[in-house]
């Protein structure tokens, strides 16, 4: 498998409806706010794990697609097919033993692990390289407009303890947003990629999960969330040909149905554009969604 | 100072964790010297060259925010990555994130600007074809087109930064008036000696007008 030779950047945008994206462990579980704004933020590490998640999904069998941070739900026992048992061949410099055997320890586990080989990990090992950092970084994604969470309480026709018998039923509370539209930016290094062995086929599945990561990720919580817009910039280069944020600033979110102060509630009421006057040369702008 | 750059650097957060508080990571004021290093070399760097952060002005006025979120518990044991390469079984190398959960706060800056002053000295690994014009103008060609190695970030690269070249005869961006006088910020981490068992060495930081000047490595106190 060889590594990707260019530089990307992507801006995914997703909407959540009548939903809680992410809930603010620190609040009760209230969907996370950013205090100054108070826009939604969905945190980074929470759309690593819905991608994690789609890829376990998709790649249950196959060699090489094996998930490291597991949880329980997607986790199936079957027999993974047999595998690579040796890491990348390195050039055969003298190294010291203990290097070696750290370069041997990730060069196995980025072969075998999507998420190793995307996002990176850490592994305790003597020897600094026993880090591996994956060519795929995510940011926050906070909400184009100020969100107004609701409470919703909700009751249920049961109790949990037979003390409480003669209440008939309990309340509970659900914490939701009814419409809120997301923006989050991430980079993919072609660097980096050379190092984990990140190849095309990575990189196609991570543009699937991207896009797919909220139809296998329903629950009561979560309402109903989707993946609305996935717009990919693509540079000639490995070293990339523009700053990121030129690229970023070329797209934008603006309100176009109803009044401007009023809240939105639907996809329909944002419109998203391209300046592509503004892309610089030798990047390539591709819309997957 | 013949071969000196600036970099403008700028993004909506960031976290410079403070060494004593990396449980629930506390941010310092401003960048460290050793984040800014970090981010020179993630758009140029090379084993002949070292980058010495000369001076740091800060931008913006310093606010922060704190966010909670889910963390693992452990890192991944070598002892476990060799059983399973011997073993040939990958099911047995695995981590299960929510039996091995710790929900962490961190207390991080936002919407932060700063521009690093440095120039980079020669190591032992230099030869005959490493010239300064080398590696400046390889460096300045990149900043200015946007080029990075990765994506240079913040402290954690969930926070990335954006970046761009200030030339030479460039005007320096406007200083926030709140960062007028001077401020004390205490002891900082310098960078860390990795020649020397990776110990921390760390210098007395003193902002002037938002304008931090860095002590060389070799003075900074172990």
């Amino acid at each position: 498998m060889t590594a990707i030779a260019n530089r990307y950047e992507f801006v995914l945008l997703f909407d959540v409806t009548n939903g809680n994206p992410n809930g603010d462990p620190d609040a009760g579980n209230l969907p996370r706010l950013d205090p100054e704004t108070n826009q939604g933020l969905v945190t980074d590490v929470c759309l690593k794990r819905k991608i994690r998640n789609y890829v376990a999904l998709e790649k249950e069998e196959e060699a090489g697609h094996a998930i490291y941070m597991q949880e329980k739900t997607v986790l199936n026992n079957q027999h993974k097919k047999a595998y690579d048992a040796l890491g990348i061949k390195h050039e055969a410099k003298k190294l010291p033993k203990e290097q070696a055997k750290a370069r041997e320890l990730t060069g196995w586990m980025c072969n075998n692990f999507f998420d190793v080989r995307t996002f990176g990990a850490v592994m305790t090992t003597e020897v600094n390289s026993g880090q591996v950092r994956g060519p795929v970084q995510l940011a926050f994604a906070s909400s184009i407009d100020p969100v107004v969470p609701m409470e919703v309480s909700i009751t249920r026709m049961a109790v949990t303890n037979e003390k409480d018998l003669e209440k008939e039923r309990t309340m509970g509370r659900k914490h939701i947003i009814p419409y809120g539209l997301y923006r989050v930016h991430g980079y993919v290094s072609a660097k980096l990629a050379e190092r984990t062995g990140f190849s095309e086929d990575d990189l196609e599945l991570l543009w699937r999960s991207l896009i797919n990561m909220f139809e296998h990720d329903r629950s009561a919580a979560r309402g109903e969330m989707s993946a609305r817009k996935l717009i990919i910039f693509k540079h000639d280069h490995a070293m990339g040909n523009a700053p990121a944020h030129r690229l970023f600033d070329s797209v934008t979110v603006t309100r176009v149905e109803g009044e401007a102060d009023t809240p939105a509630r639907r996809f329909q009421d944002y419109a998203v554009t391209i300046d592509r006057e503004a892309i610089p040369a030798g990047v390539s702008v591709n819309e997957r969604l | 100072m013949s071969f000196g750059i600036r970099l403008h650097i700028w993004g909506e957060r960031a976290c410079f964790t403070r060494p004593e508080l990396k449980t629930e990571r506390f941010s310092y004021d401003v960048i460290t010297p050793s984040a800014a290093r970090g981010i020179l070399e993630a758009i140029h760097w090379k084993p002949a060259i070292r980058w010495c952060v000369d001076r740091i002005h800060v931008l913006k006025p310093v606010r922060f925010e704190s966010v909670r979120r889910n963390e693992v518990a452990g890192k991944l044991p070598a002892g476990t990555v060799s059983k399973g390469i011997k073993s040939g079984q990958i099911d047995e190398v695995h981590y299960f994130v929510d039996q091995n959960r710790q929900q962490r706060a961190s207390t991080i800056l936002r919407n932060v600007g700063y521009v690093i002053e440095a120039h980079f000295e020669f190591t032992a690994r230099a030869d005959d074809g490493d010239t300064p014009g080398k590696h400046l103008d390889i460096f300045n060609r990149r900043a200015r087109q946007g080029q990075c190695f990765h994506m240079p970030c913040l402290g954690t690269r969930e926070f990335p930064a954006s970046f761009e070249l200030i030339e030479s005869d460039e005007q320096m961006p406007s200083v926030d008036d709140s960062l007028c006088g001077e401020r004390d910020l205490g002891f900082m981490l310098h960078d860390i000696d990795f020649a020397n068992g990776r110990t921390p060495r760390f210098y007395r930081a003193r902002m002037h007008d938002g304008v931090i000047d860095v002590p060389p490595f070799a003075e900074a106190l172990a």
